[in-house]
């Protein structure tokens, strides 16, 4: 194997795997763009993704199941808004409260179900919709070509939603609303903008997406359910964490999910680079374990650099995790 | 059309026990300046969010130009017509002033029920006979149906034309302002704005939403002089544009040359409204107050003569590591009051702040007897035997903990104590709250604090006045010797001020020594033994309140020094020495 075909590979799997962090990463920038700190992206994401899958597998259908997941990832977001916005309950709280709840829900349905969870293989034309599509002479493209033109439509449709995203945040007076509510909603109240709409809206749609994280994951994963992990592992909270580390910005999330995404694929990855490049060797000395800790070392890594340096276009939104009640003094 | 533009009627808002407004009625004409006057506290703030939809009333009527009508959000003022800047401004700091104007901007509401009634006038169905009036009725809904499609085809070409943030939007707003005769520069970030700035932006706002009444709430708290002026000369050309303005202050001098009527709050109720021309500041105190006040500050000399603090070649370095003190030196005596004046942020914060040891000391020494204070933990200052009480600018930013009660606040300085609190640590670990209600309540009744427990109410809920009183109680307990307090008046009303400035004399008169940091020179001059002239760090000199005047310090502040405004006396005095 050449050193091409190895790097090929490689950025293959960085994409193909870490995308799924790319989902969870916008959805909470919308989340939090609106003011809400909503820390139960590892629970939505997996409950999200247990809706879509089975939805998907029962409906032989991949529409169903993107409509599917995105509507279990709302409904986690509507019972976050009902309870952050309108019961004004604390956000940490009930972040962390709905990743335990999406969970329990996904263990629940999936142990529940045992020997009858459903199998991909079943639903041949929803299985064929993840398939990775083949875009002739781009694709054949040395190194870069399989890795960026052959991926599953899943992985675009996540490059698309944060495209989108980054326009509507910083180009539209819609996004320019939400950023409002996210600084100030005392200024954005005054100014007439109905907070609990925006956030409702920001929270639900950001939750949806996280949802549509969680079916690419379980079509990833090649919809195995085993008792004892999720098919999210953690993801969802290095989700938050690369919203800091992208200054959360959406577009920059793109590239942040490749940078982090690198550390998440080196281990399964470091065999075809070894054999292309023998330098590399010394990758293979490295424990497992290592190397399964590196992603949330990382993750840790981040989070202290971005706390400490404060710079001056900071994009943090000032009022994110605080409620907003308009009659409190 | 109704001669009022606003009418309050019978408003009554309470918060749990407390009665805010009770049953207060005002109007505001059309083309008319009416100042709020009140006392902190007498509700006026209350009943202006009322109109702007912040709070509901709970019981009575609003009138907005002869209508009634139910103010439930700020979106409904704005609809109104009704536009208020308040004391804290509802600005988002990161964004330019354009966007901030631009995040309230409705679309364009293409009005179908309107059309359709101009159609129903076209096509008349009165007097026709039967197969006249369904070809009739046919003819209105072929132009309706059509009519439907054009204004979902306006929504969806407006939707683009308009969702979309372009560049024309800084020059749109910059021409609005300019039209309203302001100067604006619309790309600025408000975050790199001064405050008039700010301000001139809050008013630009509201009025490209189209506001015909203007709330202030406390416009000047924050302004120059010259600031003052400016903001005036704006309310009355929109006065004479016909606007009805509605401004809130604690400052006489300005209800009696900006306002047509006052009407007065006192304790939640309207005492008054009179025109403005019959009235003097004596008259407005009386009304607020409830009796009579006696306007007048005293300094009187007192025989201390110990030098308690020794600031010498002081230099201090704010975050951005320009020199915010630079090379300051004077001398503060016991039982005595020294001023400091200043431009506001010209190292006022920074000095206050190092001598209290919050702020790192890059040279020069502060001199407490014989010990060099510069540079020492604010702990360290306390147990070397200094009583140094500082009151910080931020009351409930630095001072105290908002919601915290007050015989709490009470703990937080006093806990170290040995007397009655926690005489170590150790063996007696828990908080003793019996002596701290007993100190909170002994402070609420020497200093007249209004709060209806000392216990169960939280800090932040007591007006600014009372909160002032609370930090100024909590620190001369402890018997100071030297106290440090920076603009303790801010935002206060008469009789509070008044009341704090009698409580820094009664220090005085014990022998304590006390740096005021202020900013109404009046006042300074009235109540200040000396006072220090700060410009950009620099020491412009130190005068003696009676050998003084205004003007003399308004040119120091801006950088002219001591010797050349005094240049004949010092030759005077050089003179008859010798």
């Amino acid at each position: 194997m050449d050193i091409a075909e190895a790097l090929g590979l490689f950025i293959f799997a960085i994409i193909s795997y870490n995308i799924a962090l790319l989902y969870g990463t916008v959805g909470e920038i919308l989340n939090e763009k609106a003011g809400s700190l909503n820390l139960g992206v590892e629970g939505i994401m997996a409950v999200g993704g247990m809706g879509g899958y089975l939805i998907g597998c029962s409906t032989d259908s991949m529409f169903a199941a993107l409509l599917g997941a995105f509507i279990v990832g709302g409904l986690c977001g509507l019972l976050f808004a009902f309870l952050t916005v309108t019961l004004q309950a604390n956000q940490n709280v009930i972040g962390l409260t709905i990743t335990t709840f999406g969970l329990a829900v996904y263990f629940f349905i999936g142990r529940g179900l045992g020997d009858k969870f459903p199998k991909l293989a079943d639903s041949p034309s929803f299985q064929n919709a993840f398939k990775a599509v083949d875009m002739g002479a781009l694709s054949d493209i040395p190194v870069i070509g399989k890795a960026l033109f052959s991926q599953s439509p899943l992985v675009y449709l996540a490059i698309a939603i944060a495209i989108v995203a980054g326009v509507f945040l910083k180009r539209t007076k819609a996004g320019l609303r939400v950023r409002a509510v996210g600084e100030n909603p005392g200024a954005a109240d005054s100014a007439g903008i109905n907070i609990t709409a925006v956030k409702y809206t920001n929270i639900i749609c950001g939750t949806g997406i996280m949802g549509l994280g969680g079916l690419y994951l379980s079509l990833y994963m090649g919809g195995s359910f085993e008792g004892s992990a999720t098919w999210t592992n953690g993801l969802g909270w290095i989700a938050i964490a690369l919203v800091i580390f992208a200054n959360w910005k959406p577009i920059a999330a793109i590239f942040g999910t490749l940078i982090f995404g690198l550390f998440f694929t080196l281990d399964t990855s470091k065999l075809v680079l070894i054999d292309a490049m023998p330098f590399l060797s010394f990758l293979s000395k490295i424990p497992t374990e290592l190397y399964s800790a590196l992603p949330f070392i990382i993750t840790a890594i981040v989070l202290i650099i971005s706390s400490v340096r404060k710079h001056k276009n900071n994009n943090e939104p000032s009022a994110i995790g605080l409620n907003y009640f308009r009659e409190e003094r | 059309m109704s001669e009022f533009a606003v009418q309050l009627k019978n408003i009554t808002k309470t918060f749990g026990s407390v009665v805010a407004n009770n049953k207060v009625d005002l109007n505001v004409r059309k083309g008319e300046i009416l100042a709020l006057l009140g006392e902190n506290g007498s509700g006026k703030t209350t009943l202006m969010n009322m109109l702007s939809g912040i709070y509901r009333p709970d019981k009575g009527q609003i009138f907005i130009d002869g209508t009634k009508v139910y103010i439930d959000s700020p979106e409904d003022a704005k609809k109104l017509g009704i536009g208020m800047i308040h004391q804290h401004f509802k600005l988002i700091e990161k964004f330019t002033a354009a966007d901030n104007i631009w995040l309230g901007i409705e679309d364009e509401p293409f009005d179908l029920k309107d059309k359709f009634r101009h159609v129903d006038s076209l096509y008349p169905c009165e007097n026709l006979d039967k197969a006249a009036l369904r070809k009739q009725k046919m003819r209105r809904l072929s132009v309706k149906t059509k009519l439907c499609f054009s204004a979902l085809n306006y929504k969806i070409v407006n939707y683009f034309r308009t969702a979309f943030l372009n560049g024309s939007r800084f020059d749109k707003v910059n021409k609005v302002a300019h039209d309203f005769g302001f100067d604006l520069d619309s790309r600025k970030k408000v975050c790199d704005m001064a405050v008039s700035e700010k301000q001139t932006l809050e008013i630009v706002k509201v009025l490209y939403y189209g506001a015909n009444i203007l709330v202030l709430d406390e416009p000047t708290a924050v302004l120059t002089v010259q600031e003052i002026e400016k903001l005036f000369s704006i309310l009355r050309k929109m006065k004479e544009k016909g606007c009805a303005i509605i401004i809130i202050t604690h400052k006489l001098n300005e209800v009696l040359e900006i306002s047509d009527r006052v009407t007065v709050l006192r304790k939640g109720e309207n005492v008054g409204t009179i025109v403005t021309k019959d009235a003097d500041e004596q008259l407005l105190t009386e009304l607020m107050v409830g009796e009579k006040v006696d306007l007048k500050i005293e300094c009187e000399k007192t025989d201390f003569d110990e030098t308690l603090l020794k600031v010498q070649n002081l230099t201090v370095q704010n975050s951005e590591g320009t020199n915010a003190i630079d090379d300051v030196s004077f001398e503060l005596r016991s039982g005595e009051i020294l001023g400091v004046a200043g431009i506001s942020g010209c190292g006022q914060k920074e000095l206050c702040e190092s001598i209290a040891g919050l702020c790192p000391v890059k040279s020069g020494s502060i001199m407490y007897g014989n010990e060099n204070i510069a540079g020492k933990h604010p702990l360290d200052i306390i147990n070397m035997g200094i009583s140094m009480s500082f009151i910080p600018e931020d009351r409930l930013g630095m001072g105290l903990a908002g919601s915290m009660n007050v015989a709490d606040n009470m703990i937080l300085k006093t806990y170290r104590n040995a007397k009655g609190f926690m005489p170590k640590s150790f063996l007696y670990p828990f908080v003793d709250r019996k002596n701290a209600k007993a100190l909170a309540n002994k402070v609420v009744e020497e200093l007249e604090v209004s709060t209806p427990d000392v216990d169960k109410i939280p800090v932040r809920r007591l007006s600014g006045g009372n909160v002032q009183k609370v930090l100024l109680g909590r620190e001369i307990e402890g018997n100071p010797r030297v106290i440090i307090t920076a603009y303790p008046v801010r935002g206060l009303d008469i009789n509070s001020s008044y009341c704090i400035y009698d409580i820094l004399n009664r220090e005085k008169r014990k022998g304590t020594g006390v740096l005021f940091v202020g900013e109404d020179l009046d006042v300074m001059l009235a109540l200040c033994d000396r006072i220090l002239v700060l410009c950009h760090g620099k020491v412009m000199g130190i005068v003696k309140h009676n050998q003084s005047t205004k003007e003399d310090l308004g040119l120091m502040m801006t950088g002219t020094g001591y010797d050349e405004i005094y240049k004949d006396e010092v030759k005077e005095e050089a003179v008859t020495n010798g």
